[in-house]
């Protein structure tokens, strides 16, 4: 009977509240954070771009320009997985190039292989995620490693059977799911099917992270050894986000082919695209921090960076420069943001703990992939 | 007691990678015979070198970056950029060498040394810091140069076409820096210092190492060494070009020759002697695929394939290596380790 004694201490104390703070106070917190500052900067971006070019403030235009950017945003979706596990996903761009060409090959002009074609495309996908990740978890090899011999030998491959050249053309019922929308729709015209393709999928991926599967990925990517000895199998948990990285550069391959056409250069340099609008939504490389909509957030506001420097008026030649100084200086506050972030309530000698901290959790490429 | 430490610890990780380069030296040897060729003729030989040098240089510097536990995925912008400031400073004139040389190392430095600070001050991980700045380096290129720019002299592309017996001279050089390289990181306080911080940063900086120090001096070389690999390349093409670095995927492939060559990609473990065997390799691969008339796409799928195959022989091994730890596996991830 002495087990139920604290028990009945625990009720008769009153419960914990569920939050510290009001839910402003919550959501100001959150903003202060690298995971919400992405939103702020894409807030400020858009003003940024109305104010240098009129014509975006129109809501139809904004729109079609959210339709263009859902395949970068979806892939960083995917990336993100992968990333917040601890892995790199490197082979994202060239799973993009296989499935473009496969549907320009196998579909053809036959609108009745559209069904089974995709099917095929989303089965080649999966396959993919799980090479990568047991190559990852089971042969204990680097995921850089493994997904870049998956990148040169897919890309090889898919260049081998199209002799590098543009070939097939898929039904253009087929290409409307990047292309098309719902039309007639007031105030903003028209809703783009990526569009909608990047909002379910959001949803999905935010349902999935307040999962135990999330939270447990999380918890994979922040410390693999305590994840495991918690009694999750991380091999599972880190294929499951390979294969969800290959998938959501499947279906970023589905949209391009509408617009985008059929060669097989269509994916190139996708993954780092990816990588980098998912450290700009304030992921840390290395795992364990960050916010899957915030990647979806951070790819947006590189392309609204693109449109602004378009804007302006910038040679389309220096996008690569500004890219670059945008991430180190991101990725540079981040780290910083993240660190006084995770410690909000210590006092004093401030600048000797934060500079510890600061050198404490240099996230190592690749190779937190616990025992494996 | 030697011999018993050795038949417990049989292999190390560079000892596989030399067993890898010797079987696909035999391999070499028996697909070129089947194909009526002489593998080990001089031509053939000094083709297996010279193909080795470009990418030897970027690996030596990418060891270093990855001992210290960072990423130069920098080095074909480096490689690029030099290429055109070289070609064109030179323009074909013999006096300008010097100055073309020195203004390519010069510039190369500052970049390594610029990719060190912001890894070291600023807390950016390597791979983050140093994409940033190729892609800095990118947009300047592709801004300022359309194709092919300025031209070596005679004398430069010496350098490039100099052959001792069936060794070219670039190979000679290359494994000069190898040799200085190895000084460094045995004989050296900054070479071990460069062990300690990629092996686990806190402890060394608790153990009173100026951890900045190995991270600036590993990015710079690696800069360094990639420059007098774009010197080379222009040398041997008598042009700059703004693109050659990246169409020669050599942050890449630099990356899998390191680890390839049993360099632990967390940093802390690993050799310039392994990295050179591993670069050796693609090497061998290229000329034998080349050899056989496979194409050029195919080729990429084969090394793919290698890449993973080979990093996964001794990936195994580093785990088996390890000590055991007090937890019972259960289910699955029992089989899992079982299966290991």
């Amino acid at each position: 009977m002495t087990t139920s004694t604290p028990l009945l201490e625990r009720t008769e104390r009153a419960p914990l509240p569920e939050h510290h703070r009001s839910w402003t106070g919550r959501a100001a917190a959150a903003l202060a954070t690298p995971g919400g500052a992405v939103y702020v900067l894409v807030v400020a971006l858009l003003v940024a771009t109305v104010l240098a070019n009129p014509n975006f403030g129109d809501p139809g235009v904004v729109i079609r320009f959210l339709g263009r950017t859902a395949p970068i945003a979806i892939a960083a979706i995917g990336q993100y997985y992968v990333i917040v596990s601890g892995e790199f996903d490197l082979s994202m761009g060239a799973v993009v190039a296989a499935q473009v060409v496969m549907a320009g090959n196998l579909i053809g002009e036959d609108e009745s292989r559209i069904l089974p074609v995709t099917l095929l495309m989303l089965a080649v996908g999966v396959l993919i995620g799980v090479l990568n990740g047991l190559g990852t978890t089971l042969l204990g090899v680097p995921s850089f490693i493994v997904t870049l011999g998956m990148m040169l030998a897919l890309g090889g491959l898919v260049d081998h059977l199209t002799g590098g050249a543009a070939t097939g053309n898929p039904a253009d019922s087929f290409r409307e799911i990047g292309r098309g929308g719902i039309e007639d729709v007031p105030v903003v015209d028209v809703i783009p099917y990526p569009l909608i393709i990047l909002a379910v999928l959001g949803a999905l991926a935010s349902w999935s992270m307040r999962r135990p599967f999330g939270r447990s990925l999380v918890a994979a990517g922040d410390n693999p050894d305590a994840a495991r000895v918690s009694g999750s199998s991380l091999w599972w948990l880190k294929t499951r986000a390979f294969v969800i990285s290959s998938l959501s550069a499947t279906v970023a391959g589905i949209i391009l082919v509408g617009y985008a056409g059929v060669h097989p250069s269509v994916g190139q340099g996708y993954e780092f695209t990816a990588i980098t609008a998912v450290v700009l939504g304030g992921v840390v490389l290395g795992g364990g921090r960050g916010w899957v909509l915030s990647a979806a957030a951070g790819a947006v506001a590189l392309e609204l960076l693109f449109v602004l420097l378009t804007a302006l008026g910038v040679e389309s030649t220096w996008r690569a420069t500004v890219q670059g100084l945008i991430i180190i200086a991101a990725v540079a506050v981040a780290g910083r943001a993240w660190q006084r972030g995770r410690r909000p309530r210590r006092t004093g000698s401030s600048s000797a703990t934060s500079s510890r901290h600061l050198t404490h959790h240099q996230p190592t490429p690749g190779t937190t992939t616990g025992d494996n | 007691m030697s011999a018993l430490t050795r038949r417990t610890t049989p292999l190390t990780s560079t000892g596989i990678v030399l067993v890898l380069l010797a079987v696909s030296l035999v391999a070499g040897f028996v697909l070129t015979a089947v194909e009526g060729r002489n593998f080990l003729s001089s031509g053939n030989i000094s083709a297996l070198l010279t193909g080795i040098s470009i990418l030897g240089f970027i690996a030596i510097g990418q060891t270093l970056v990855i001992l210290v536990g960072s990423l130069d995925l920098s080095v074909p912008y480096v490689v690029s950029l030099v290429s055109v400031l070289a070609a064109g400073t030179m323009a074909g004139q013999d006096g300008n060498v010097l100055p073309a040389v020195a203004l390519a190392l010069l510039v190369a430095a500052a970049v390594g040394l610029v990719n060190g600070a912001i890894v070291a001050y600023l807390g950016v991980h390597g791979f983050i810091a140093t994409l940033g700045t190729g892609l800095v380096i990118s947009g300047y290129l592709a801004t300022n140069y359309q194709g092919s720019h300025g031209s070596a002299p005679r004398s430069f592309r010496l350098v490039g076409a100099t052959q001792v017996g069936p060794v070219p001279l670039s190979t000679l050089i290359l494994l000069g820096c190898a040799v200085l390289v190895v000084l460094m990181l045995r004989r050296t306080r900054v070479g071990h210092h460069l062990y300690a911080v990629g092996g686990n940063r806190e402890v060394a900086r608790l153990s009173g190492i100026r951890t900045s120090v190995p991270v600036l001096v590993a990015h710079t070389l690696s800069s360094v060494l990639a420059a007098l690999a774009g010197l080379l390349l222009v040398a041997r093409l008598s042009v700059g070009s703004p693109t050659i670095g990246s169409q020669g995927d050599y942050d890449l492939m630099s990356i899998a020759a390191v680890v390839l060559g049993g360099t632990l990609l967390a940093g802390g473990k690993g050799n310039v002697v392994g990295t050179l065997a591993g670069v050796a390799i693609f090497s061998v691969l290229d000329n034998v695929m080349g050899v056989m008339g496979v194409s050029a796409f195919l080729q990429d799928v084969v090394r793919g394939l290698v890449i993973v195959v080979a990093v996964a022989v001794y990936a195994r091994r580093e785990i088996d290596r390890r000590p055991a730890r007090f937890e019972r596996p259960t289910g699955l991830d029992a089989a899992l380790q079982e299966a290991k």
